[in-house]
């Protein structure tokens, strides 16, 4: 066992084990808290005609007045984050307690009796769905990206730290989605022999680069998390003019 | 020297011998370990003292107990080398191999040793874990077209060199909360056995299918709810949910919630699982 694990395992022991659960509580609440504000009560969400938030991304017009236009998106980023492997283990252990965490104590406390439980058979059924929440998340990263480029052109070509905001979030989203277990799948982890198959050289190559995403799937899903969080909030505050966007180039 | 110092002296050089530590290294002080005694029928804890020793892990204070002070301590062990995952038991309440587990992690804690609490207990540290023998009998066997020995490319048989570490512990088991709260014994088969199913089902001379026993049968693969803890205390760092259990939820999911993938097998056919080639003209698993 590496130092770096043994001392990353002494500084979670520290803290009582509901201490994990709390923070995700807290941080997945008050985002999922902060999408729906932003659905139901900001319908604009662009600065200065070349920054779009990226909550609003595909630009969809909203039939509504008081509609926002993420509505016609949103659902497919927090669809994919909702049925993400990732996101799941983190939402059973911490808003389910199914279980809140691996020791025994803690498994006790677990709330649902043994004929209670039933996994992923019943309701969490739906999480199979995921794959098709990946598809249409690659379509939104690719508008990310044209949204990204087109924050590097505020008038004419500029550099501006909305521009770079933007960037590192169109990054940390695609490490996030093209890690996703089921773009591993897909990419070629269904596969069993490689040697068999047409393309399969291809197949084995991409599944190994998904896997170097999927190695650090958390981290992805947490820092991309909050960039689209942070990317949106400085768009807001550009809007109210409390800020402006600084431009180095 | 006081009688007792004397005494724990003796210890301390018995308990050496023990561990084959240097003459040179004595030991420092003592530590207290609270061990689960009893049966099937219940039991509780005691404490026992010994000498520490630098270096000694789990099994060896065990063993110094038994050795010295409780001679029908009962604890299951063979190699002593984290390779026969004979040793499994629980320390303050996380499944751990006594023999790969220090005394000194534990310094300033309470040391309270249980055997596997998802499994019935036979005696002491000892659990009856003869259910995962069942369960191994319950699935589905390798079996191929060809004849062994088979060639074999490395690029198609790199993905089950880690299923293949495995060294049957049982301790993800243990930890599982479907196994351990909800005592879904008989309708799931646990993370070793997804494990195995998913060695099987990615091996490239393999022709079985396993997707129906894993969702309908004994597999029960739905009750896992991916949370991970068999991950977290595996000994050989096999990545259970991520590598073994994801890939075959996801395989699953292709054959049975999957509308488009139906629909596809409607319209062309039902493509073998292991090499998409359409299965039942020829036979032919080579094909693309
Ligand atoms: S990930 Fe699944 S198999 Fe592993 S411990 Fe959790 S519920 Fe059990
Ligand atoms: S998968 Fe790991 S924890 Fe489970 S039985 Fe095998 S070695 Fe032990
Ligand atoms: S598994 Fe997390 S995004 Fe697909
Ligand atoms: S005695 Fe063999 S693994 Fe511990």
């Amino acid at each position: 066992m590496s130092g770096g694990t043994l001392s990353w395992s002494s500084f979670t022991a520290r803290f009582p084990w509901w201490a994990g659960s709390v923070t995700t509580v807290a941080i997945l609440g008050a985002f999922t808290i902060y999408s729906i504000f932003i659905v139901f009560f900001q319908p604009v969400g662009e600065y200065g005609g070349y920054l779009l938030s990226p909550m609003y991304s595909p630009p969809v017009p909203s039939p509504i007045d008081w509609l926002s236009p993420a509505i016609f998106v949103l659902w497919i980023p927090l669809g994919f984050r909702l049925t993400c492997y990732y996101y799941r283990k983190a939402y059973y252990r911490a808003f389910l307690w199914d279980p809140p965490n691996c020791s025994s104590k803690a498994q006790q406390r677990e709330p649902r009796s043994p004929e209670n439980y039933s996994g992923e058979r019943n309701l969490w059924v739906f999480n199979n769905v995921h794959r098709y929440f990946l598809y249409g998340s690659i379509i939104v990263v690719a508008f990310l990206l044209y949204e990204t480029i087109r924050a590097f052109f505020p008038d004419g070509f500029g550099i501006t730290i909305g521009s770079l905001l933007f960037l590192l979030n169109v990054v940390l989203l695609s490490g996030y989605t093209f890690g996703c277990h089921s773009m591993r799948h897909l990419a070629g982890g269904r596969v069993d022999c490689y040697s068999c198959v047409r393309g399969g050289n291809l197949r084995r190559k991409s599944f190994q680069w998904v896997s170097v995403l999927n190695g650090r799937h958390m981290f992805w899903a947490w820092v991309s998390l909050f960039s689209v969080w942070g990317a949106d909030v400085y768009v807001r505050l550009l809007m109210a003019g409390v800020i402006t966007d600084l431009r180095l180039v | 020297m006081s009688e007792q110092d004397a005494q724990q002296k003796d210890m301390a050089s018995k308990a050496h011998a023990d561990v084959h530590q240097d003459e040179s290294d004595a030991a420092q002080g003592t530590t207290r370990l609270k061990i689960f005694r009893g049966d099937a029928e219940g039991g509780s804890e005691v404490e026992y003292e010994i000498p520490n020793i630098e270096g000694m892990v789990v099994l060896d204070a065990v063993l110094y107990i038994q050795a010295h002070q409780a001679g029908d301590l009962a604890v299951r062990w063979n190699c002593k080398a984290a390779h026969c995952g004979s040793c499994s038991a629980e320390i303050n309440g996380k499944p751990k191999l006594l023999c790969k587990t220090r005394v000194e992690e534990y310094e300033g804690q309470e040391i309270r040793v249980h055997p596997m609490r998802a499994f019935p207990v036979i005696k002491d540290l000892v659990s009856d874990v003869k259910w995962n023998y069942e369960v191994a009998r319950s699935t589905i066997p390798f079996q191929s077209d060809e004849q062994a020995p088979f060639i074999m490319y490395e690029e198609d048989v790199e993905r089950l060199y880690e299923p293949k570490k495995c060294i049957e512990c049982f301790m993800c088991q243990d930890v599982c909360h479907v196994l351990r709260t909800h005592h879904k014994h008989p309708e799931f088969a646990g993370p070793r056995f997804f494990v195995r199913n998913q060695w099987l089902e990615m091996h490239p001379k393999d022709t079985q299918s396993r997707l129906e026993y894993l969702k309908e049968g004994q597999g029960g693969i739905g009750y896992c709810n991916i949370t991970k803890c068999c991950t977290e205390v595996c000994p050989v760092n096999i990545k259970i949910t991520d590598n073994s259990i994801i890939p075959l939820k996801e395989r699953v999911a292709d054959e049975y919630y999957d509308p488009a993938k139906w629909l596809m097998r409607k319209i062309r056919g039902r493509r073998s699982p292991k090499t998409g080639a359409v299965v039942g003209r020829n036979g032919n698993r080579n094909g693309g």
